[in-house]
């Protein structure tokens, strides 16, 4: 099993769920994250005082995937996240070694 | 003495106004800093409505008000305790109960004393505060008053002219802030770290509320229900709406945006500039001193970073400076069948002594009094207070709560 993560521009989110859902992974976990890579922030501008804001708005979206599947979760991420404009995210992935359904305890694969 | 229903309705009806100007002070304030600070500034602002009321009531009045004590620097204490509440206020012909008098005077100290709070943000304490509240209402805002509003006063007899406060409130908060800044320090990281309002809209409800209450606060200064109340009232509108154009001009030629921060800022500017001037002044003086009052704003708002005195939210650019710019202004823009005095070099020197003994006697004494309370109280948190957020430190509460993940139990 490998954990697939992927960091995404948050405007993206719902393309990249339709593609993992048309893929045939069902059920991902999402977070607002604040980060930043090539593209930098904002400036902000109070009462004059210019602030430089580094940190950009973010989602990762974490799913944990069969060890076939992981190379082509990856892809479908990659190609529905993308505008090909500077900031559109970073996705790759690890391996997991255990798995836990905590409803029924099935353990591995079983869980997925 | 002859009391006229009207009048009565209108001056205790602005006195709530001007109350209400302070629950929005602390909107206005509590939106421009960080969020773990918010409620230390909204409790400031409520218990400086109590402490500053009960002063008043029992002491500040009758220094502000009461019968001079010689030379027109202080009322005596004929009137402590609100004694004699039917005689006619010391100096004035007032058709009002002198105790609606002693009232909307009372929400002018309280506004004063509550602006004092925008200097001292993020590392002020709050029983520090308001020992410093208390005692900074009998020493510095009383004479002041007096000086100025009471006819008594010499300032007042000089021929100096200020309707509703850009003397005894607006120079007065903006002198004292400064000093206060300077006795508080800097907070922590200041300039370099971000301190950024967390939250504009609650800036813009506060402005919202600031702006309506000034009508009590500048129309209301007429005393009466009458033709100068209502020059006073248009006047403010205009003002407003224009101090708030040229702050947006200004900034966005400075910074190529116009900013919700200006918009808000500029309204209050144009607010402070035509406070001395609201009832002496026609229409299109009260246009002219709004838009000098919002370009000062906005140019005084970028002075504490070249000189380097943390005055948080900014109560000498906003309150000082435009306060000093429409007291002047009136020196030359005073219609003299409402004001009594005309308009010229002669008033123009007046309001110029009247800006300078303000400044010196609210910086000095503001100066002397916080550091004493500096020393004895205490006025400053700690830093480890500051760094934590004075919400959950010393008030223990936060004010806002968007997760679910609270871990916890009762006890």
């Amino acid at each position: 099993m490998r954990l697939v993560t992927a960091i995404i521009k948050p405007f993206k989110l719902d393309d990249v769920k339709s593609a993992l859902e048309a893929f045939g992974v069902h059920g991902l976990t999402v977070s607002e994250v604040n980060g930043y890579g090539r593209q930098k922030g904002h400036t902000e501008v109070y009462r004059g005082a210019e602030y430089t804001v580094d940190f950009v708005p973010k989602v990762r979206l974490e799913v944990v995937v069969a060890d076939d599947d992981a190379a082509d979760v990856v892809d479908v991420i990659v190609k529905s996240a993308a505008t090909g404009q500077i900031g559109d995210g970073k996705v790759w992935s690890t391996p997991v070694d255990d798995l836990v359904r905590v409803r029924t305890g099935e353990r591995g694969p079983d869980a997925l | 003495m002859h009391v006229d229903a009207g009048d009565t309705a209108w001056v205790l009806g602005s006195a709530a106004l001007v109350l209400f100007m302070t629950p929005g002070l602390a909107l206005f304030y509590g939106g421009m800093v960080r969020s773990k600070h918010v409620l230390a500034m909204m409790v400031q602002n409520l218990a400086t409505i109590a402490v500053v009321s009960v002063v008043w009531a029992v002491l500040a009045y009758s220094l502000a008000f009461g019968p001079d004590a010689g030379g027109g620097f202080i009322g005596t204490l004929h009137l402590a305790g609100l004694a004699h509440p039917t005689a006619q206020v010391p100096g004035f012909n007032l058709s009002i109960p002198p105790l609606a008098f002693a009232a909307f005077q009372m929400m002018f100290a309280v506004i004063t004393a509550a602006l004092l709070t925008g200097a001292g943000a993020d590392r002020m304490r709050f029983d520090g505060f308001l020992v410093f509240a208390s005692v900074w209402v009998l020493v510095v805002y009383a004479p002041i008053a007096h000086w100025v509003f009471s006819p008594e006063g010499w300032l007042f007899k000089r021929g100096v002219l200020d309707f509703a406060g850009g003397n005894v409130v607006e120079i007065d908060s903006g002198a004292s802030a400064l000093a206060l800044a300077f006795v508080l320090g800097r907070r922590r990281g200041w300039p370099r770290d971000v301190m950024a309002p967390h939250s504009l809209p609650l800036t813009v409800l506060g402005a919202g509320i600031l702006w309506f209450g000034w009508f009590g606060f500048n129309a209301g200064s007429a005393l009466a229900a009458n033709g100068v109340a209502a020059q006073a009232f248009v006047s403010t509108q205009l003002a407003a709406c224009t101090g708030l154009l040229g702050w947006l001009i200004v900034e966005k030629w400075r910074t190529g945006h116009a900013t919700t921060l200006g918009a808000a800022s500029g309204a209050v500017a144009g607010l402070v500039a035509i406070t001395p001037a609201a009832g002496y002044v026609n229409a299109m003086a009260a246009l002219l001193i709004g838009l000098l009052g919002g370009i000062t704003g906005v140019l005084a708002v970028a002075v504490k970073f070249k000189f380097r005195y943390d005055d948080s939210l900014d109560v000498v650019g906003v309150h000082g400076a435009c306060g000093v710019v429409g007291t002047l202004l009136l020196g030359l823009l005073a219609q003299s069948n409402v004001a009594g005095h005309g308009a010229g070099l002669h008033l123009l020197g007046e309001q110029a002594l009247a800006v300078v003994v303000t400044i010196a006697w609210a910086f000095t004494l503001t100066f002397v009094i916080a550091t004493v309370v500096q020393r004895t109280v205490g006025l400053r948190v700690s830093p480890e207070v500051e760094l934590e957020g004075l919400d959950t430190a010393v008030h223990a509460e936060s004010a806002y709560d968007f997760g679910n993940v609270r871990a916890g139990r009762i006890g």
